[in-house]
């Protein structure tokens, strides 16, 4: 058990690492959420009445926020399916090191990178304007939120990964997935406006809860579209805790023995 | 005392339609070297990656340094090295950061990793090389340093496969004088290869697959008796070949065998023989467009041994269905 934690450890290291010798992996993983942060709030900023005191930056960064640890599962499943086609999940598998070491060094490494990611883009809000006003606590809070949820999406990742094994069809796949899922939700505009049966989805949608989960973290008293009177509009902290649980209590296990089964 | 042990082995994959394991069973001797000679797609890999606990064979059974295999995966994984076809190495690391890594997966503590990655960067002439990331090494580098990695805990088996795959000439001299090293160490190696002059120079005994199973078994010169050693060669104009077969013929004393131009015929004399065809051929006033002996290549083995020749599985086709089948 000891050596678990110490092994997958050293995988995660190894992720950090690569972040040291391949700085432009860094680079680009943040170079598409600041990307988005200056377009949407340009862009749409000026022309969409939020309504919300400080405009609509406000409720633009926990949506931005959320997408961005939501692209977690892609950067998860691809860098695991390229590590596979290299054979050094083989090369690993040859070791002496406990089965779950691997998997779980690589959503460590993730869910680290993530809390690189999230601050530089709480820098590029504060820069446009972005002023959460509830206090530290709930602003930590919030940010536990999301690098939760960044976690549990990491391992839907894993089997991800390991279901496709093919880097460049996993990055598509990701994003054919993950766009959707981001922009049918509360992230960038009101659901109001969404045919009935979208709303409905954008409702349920986990995005949806994490976003209106930050929202009221950082303070806002709009929820940005949580207008039916659902459940998970009116609870979007439980709501998010929940889809989490869920999804880390399904995943964890799932993942762990797919890897244990695949031979790449 | 046998450190590896195969018993029947059988492996099929997408239910049964690929076959790549057909009742194998082979066995090393402690302390020797067996290659394992065949074209792609005759279970080399498989064999390795069953051996390696990469994968659990459909039935039979295995043993590496007395361990079986399918009941104490974690135990083999502790005394065996394992070196692929492919290098497999964090390419976007520096050669030092990967072993010291291995080190550390190995359980052998910071220092000792750090002490062991330097000893085994000396050993490889990779000292130089080794703050700079992978991606700037050449392919033999590459190899070595993924040999390396595999010699961490000094191994008690250590399994090659195909070490030499895609290095130039040079690359392949260097890997095998490497293995050759390990080899007088007294390491028992299984290498796979597809050449058998690399299974001629390494090991003791070679095992020759086809089609998951072993056909041959013997140390090289016996395997060569069997084929028949080197062949003389000689590339003539159309008008000439008549008189060219008779030629060789009656050098060889065996009766020459003529494709398309090319007349050719096994000698035993070498160079003996080629002398003195070619004061016949000269004689005769024949000019040859082409003249040489060739040496048995896995063609003539496999021609020799099965009366086929060596037919290539695509056997990238086939490795990406494996994750289906468990």
């Amino acid at each position: 058990m000891n050596h678990a934690i110490s092994d997958a450890l050293v995988i995660t290291k190894r992720q950090l690492l690569q972040l040291s010798r391949v700085p432009e992996v860094l680079i680009f993983s943040t170079i598409q959420p600041v990307m988005f942060v200056l377009l949407f709030r340009y862009v749409f900023g000026g022309s969409i009445d939020s309504g919300q005191p400080g405009g609509y930056v406000q409720l633009l960064m926990p949506g931005i926020f959320v997408q961005t640890v939501a692209f977690t599962l892609v950067a998860t499943a691809a860098g695991l399916a390229e590590d596979m086609k290299k054979g050094l999940i083989d090369r690993f598998r040859s070791l002496p090191i406990s089965r779950g070491a691997v998997v779980i060094g690589r959503t460590l490494g993730d869910a680290l990178l993530n809390i690189l990611v999230l601050a530089i883009m709480a820098i590029t809000g504060y820069v446009v304007g972005w002023r959460p006003t509830s206090g530290m606590f709930q602003i930590t809070l919030a940010f536990l939120f999301l690098f939760m949820f960044g976690y549990a999406l990491s391992w839907i990742g894993i089997f991800v990964g390991l279901s496709i094994k093919d880097a460049r069809t996993v990055q598509n796949v990701g994003f054919i997935v993950t766009f959707p899922l981001t922009f049918l939700s509360n992230a960038f505009a009101p659901t109001t406006g969404m045919p009935r049966v979208l709303q409905y989805f954008a409702e349920w949608n986990p995005v949806s809860s994490m976003v209106a989960a930050c929202r009221q973290l950082f303070g806002l008293e709009n929820e940005f579209g949580a207008t039916a009177n659902s459940w998970p509009s009116q609870n979007p902290l439980a709501t998010s805790l929940i889809y989490m649980l869920l999804l880390m209590i399904i995943f964890i296990p799932l993942s762990i023995r797919k890897y244990k089964n695949t031979s790449a | 005392m046998k450190t590896v042990e195969a018993k029947h082995l059988v492996k099929t994959y997408r239910n049964g339609e690929v076959k790549a394991l057909n009742d194998l069973s082979l066995d090393v001797e402690e302390g020797t070297v067996l290659g394992v000679l065949g074209p792609n797609g005759a279970g080399k890999t498989t064999t390795v990656r069953i051996l390696a606990t990469l994968l659990k064979p459909d039935s039979g059974s295995a043993t590496v340094a007395g361990i079986d295999v399918i009941k104490h995966p974690e135990k083999v994984r502790e005394v065996i090295g394992l070196s692929g076809q492919y290098a497999a190495v964090d390419e976007t690391l520096t050669g030092w950061d990967n072993l010291v890594m291995f080190g550390r997966l190995y359980h052998l503590g910071r220092q000792k990793s750090v002490d062991r990655a330097n000893e085994l960067l000396e050993r490889f002439d990779l000292t130089e090389a080794a703050k700079r990331p992978i991606t700037t090494y050449s392919g033999g580098m590459r190899r070595r340093l993924d040999l390396a990695a595999s010699l961490i805990v000094r191994p008690k088996v250590l399994f090659l496969d195909e070490p030499t795959t895609g290095l130039d000439p040079r690359g392949r001299q260097d890997m095998w004088s490497v293995i050759q090293e390990l080899v007088t160490g007294g390491v028992t190696v299984l290498l796979t290869t597809q050449y058998l002059e690399e299974a001629d120079q390494l090991a003791d005994d070679i095992a020759v697959i086809d089609r998951g199973t072993v056909i041959a078994r013997g140390t090289s010169d016996a395997l060569k008796t069997q084929v028949g050693g080197e062949k003389l060669e000689i590339t003539v104009e159309n008008i000439d070949i008549a008189k060219t077969q008779e030629i060789v013929t009656r050098v060889s004393g065996h009766s020459a065998y003529v494709n398309t131009r090319t007349v050719s015929a096994p000698v035993v004399n070498g160079s003996r023989d080629l002398m003195e065809a070619l004061r016949a051929l000269d004689e005769a006033k024949i000019h040859p467009l082409d003249i040489g002996l060739r040496r048995p290549s896995l063609d003539d083995v496999f021609l020799s041994l099965t009366g086929h020749v060596a037919e290539e599985v695509n056997e990238e086709a086939v490795i990406p269905k494996k994750g289906r089948k468990k």
